[in-house]
């Protein structure tokens, strides 16, 4: 078998991913941006557990992917359910506009 | 591959509580769409069955306990402690909630199936033996809190509520999860005795910035949970938007679940560490009582007071946490069984205060309290007190004994600065008390109902819990230091 | 056996290579050699066939929003159908049983969102559709 790829680089990727959507979750102003911003986070994440996993030869963190993949999922329908209430009240997305409740 | 897989029977005994929560939970909501309009509190009652199934299915547990599903779960007296508060928090939500879904005419299924469901993710927390376990609970218990949050989805305050603790949330969440890939990867594992066994091991023990940076991942995400600073600033606005007893519930039953998940974390698999993060909780839980406290301070809105108080009380808790020993440990336990009753009293009143719309949250609201409901006002006084610290109050022996776990750990300046800080709290709850008993009665008390059956048996109950815990603080205390990780 | 990086990712370049000089060829060959015609049917967007009618910047309505995200949910489920038969062999009897559970639970979400009426179809709006499509005739 030829030397693969070493660990190091989807790692290294794996936090420039990261990364990215932590970047997008602080700076993007569109409340479906934001949200897409932490999926990349969670895939980011899947693709460390997928690395780890083949590295230590475990089949464990690609169970662990699947539950990621599976709570994203979750998440993604009630997240977008939330967002879509906000968009029906306030006909806006833009994140700055939500934010009446104040002291 | 062999058999090892399937589990024993009494492995389900140990899942008893999380099986029934989700039974009924599941009951629950297909039989919604099955109930007329207007009869829709009958399964409310089937959730209090529930609930009152998934206390003996704890029980049941606690006479059983050990590991179950291959190490996954463990039912120890740690978890049993935090099943019961979890599960007592909800059974005090769900009474307040009957009112309050009558009121605002938005009885439903769903309101006490997420309920259930909230409950079973957090059983599923505390219990948690690894961490992936304990990241399928806090999701489980997240992303139902998330609708709750929103229940009333006409409701812009409920709207966007809902959106910044979801938005929040699960920025949080992603960062606990890359700290538990990370730990993954470095210890092979994500059993949490296994964890702790590769980290107290110095010969292998791999690179410790690694490590520490794996372990501030999981610490951004766990304080996000509990509300610590600086990842607080979630809490106010959740609290003040979500429906009055949805945030009684937010602030008292995820949090001690969270709580639990990082207590077990940060004393088994991070023990051999803690040179390492004790610094930090060190000045998160004095920031989080600073923040809490003189935030409090400012404000008007008595749901947002109550919100910034509760990021205060997790500082205390905190502290206790920062100690990282047994009797620290079982400081903590207390102190989140006291405050979750005293908090969903308090939240209790607003319910009931708040009336139809939560018009009413504002603390001059409450001018005159004293004269036209006099038991309410006092009821309240009570739970203000406990917060406050007085004797004879669940407040003052939780803050007793963290302060003296604290000591103990030879934590002395933030035993004094935590100190100094509740001082600062004492203002604040002692200016409701004020508005309540010496302000002129305004508009907002002259057509106040008395609280409806639910609601009046919470704030007696919660009261009673107070006042029981305050006078004989070693009923639970006891439990709670033979329950405490070692 | 190829051995270092460059030997084991060259049929990767190579690749890469065959793809850009292909689609190049294509887009650049017709440029050079198609006749150019130039009228309102042409340029109309290809909507496979049919007349597009009203702008594609149009509102949808929430049921597609709905039904995309059911299909989301339940293909996730069958995730976890992948490691259950990888395993089933083994497990025998129990393997069954726990995906019977799993099923039955999903089959009850499935009930309730079709008790709800998620799954109804109907136009409530009939009118209104067809009032738009006067219009843009």
């Amino acid at each position: 078998m030829p030397s693969s790829v070493p660990l190091s680089w989807y790692l290294i990727l794996s936090a420039i991913l990261f990364g990215l959507g932590v970047a997008g979750f602080v700076v993007r102003r569109n409340i479906i941006t934001v949200f897409m911003s932490i999926e990349l986070m969670l895939n980011a994440v899947n693709l460390s557990f997928i690395a780890f996993s083949y590295q230590l030869r475990q089949v464990d963190g690609h169970i662990f992917s699947f539950f990621v993949m599976v709570v994203a999922a979750a998440e993604a329908a009630v997240g977008l359910a939330i967002i879509l209430t906000v968009f029906k009240n306030r006909a806006t997305l833009a994140i700055d506009d939500v934010s009446s409740l104040k002291n | 591959m062999d058999a090892r897989f399937i589990p024993e029977p009494v492995h389900l005994i140990r899942f008893a509580p999380e099986l029934l929560l989700t039974v009924f939970a599941t009951l629950i909501m297909v039989l919604d769409p099955l109930t007329k309009e207007g009869e829709k509190h009958r399964l409310g009652i089937l959730a209090l069955v529930g609930l009152l199934a998934a206390a003996w299915g704890a029980a049941v547990a606690a006479a059983n306990p050990g590991t179950a599903f291959s190490d996954m779960l463990l039912v120890d007296g740690f978890a049993t402690f935090f099943r019961y508060l979890s599960i007592l928090v909800g059974v005090l939500t769900l009474a307040c909630s009957f009112a309050y879904l009558k009121r605002e005419q938005a009885d439903s299924g769903e309101y006490y199936a997420l309920l259930l469901f909230s409950i079973a993710g957090q059983c599923v927390m505390v219990s948690a033996n690894e961490l992936i376990m304990i990241f399928i609970g806090l999701e489980i218990s997240s992303i139902a809190s998330y609708v709750l949050a929103g229940y009333l989805r006409d409701d812009k305050r409920n709207n966007e509520s809902a959106l910044k603790y979801f938005l929040l949330g699960s920025f949080a969440t992603a960062f606990l999860l890359y700290g538990i890939a990370w730990i993954y990867g470095i210890t092979g594992s994500t059993n949490l005795a296994e964890i702790q066994r590769v980290l107290s091991n110095r010969d292998i023990a791999p690179s410790v910035n690694l490590i520490g940076a794996s372990a501030a991942l999981m610490f951004v995400g766990f304080a996000f949970k509990v509300s610590a600073a600086p990842f607080q600033v979630w809490a106010p606005d959740v609290y003040q938007g979500a429906p009055a007893p949805v945030s009684a519930f937010l602030s008292a039953g995820p949090k001690a679940a969270a709580f639990a998940i990082f207590l077990r974390v940060y004393i088994t698999a991070f023990e051999p560490i803690a040179d390492q993060w004790q610094a930090v909780l060190w000045a998160s839980a004095l920031a989080t009582m600073i923040v809490g406290n003189f935030a409090a301070l400012l404000q008007s809105n008595i749901k947002r007071l109550l919100a910034y108080s509760s990021i205060a009380h997790a500082g205390y808790v905190l502290v206790a946490v920062t100690t990282h020993s047994q009797i620290g440990t079982a400081a903590a336990m207390f102190y989140l069984a006291a405050y979750a009753f005293m908090n969903v009293g308090a939240f209790a009143v607003v319910t009931h205060f708040a009336r139809q719309g939560e018009r009413y949250v504002n603390i001059e609201d409450l001018a005159g309290l004293g004269q036209r409901q006099p038991v309410t006002a006092a009821l309240l006084s009570i739970f203000l007190l406990s917060f406050i610290g007085v004797p004879l109050t669940a407040g003052f022996f939780g803050k007793f004994y963290i302060f003296k776990a604290a000591l103990d750990a030879n934590l002395v300046w933030l035993t004094v600065l935590g100190l100094l800080n509740s001082a600062v709290a004492a203002y604040y709850y002692l200016r409701i008390i004020v508005v309540m008993y010496f302000h002129e009665p305004s508009e907002s008390v002259a057509d106040l109902q008395s609280p409806a059956p639910g609601i009046q048996a919470v704030l007696w109950a919660s009261a009673a819990a107070t006042l029981i815990l305050g006078v004989f603080p070693s009923w639970v205390l006891d439990f709670a230091g033979k329950a405490a990780l070692k | 056996m190829p051995s270092t990086y460059p030997e084991q990712y060259f049929p990767i370049l190579l690749q890469v290579l065959l793809g850009v000089v292909v689609a190049a060829a294509l887009v650049g060959l017709s440029f050079l050699v198609g006749k150019r015609v130039k009228n309102k049917v042409k340029d109309t967007p290809y909507e496979c066939g049919v007349n597009p009618i009203g702008s594609a910047k149009e509102r949808f309505s929430v049921k597609f929003y709905l039904v995309a995200m059911l299909f989301i949910l339940f293909d996730i489920e069958a995730i976890f159908l992948y490691p259950w038969a990888v395993v089933y062999r083994d497990l025998k009897l129990f393997a069954f049983i726990e995906m019977f559970l799993f099923i039955i639970l999903i089959l009850s979400g499935f009930f309730y969102i079709w008790k709800k009426g998620v799954l109804d179809w109907q136009l409530e709006d009939e009118q209104t559709f067809q009032q738009k499509k006067q219009v843009l005739k």
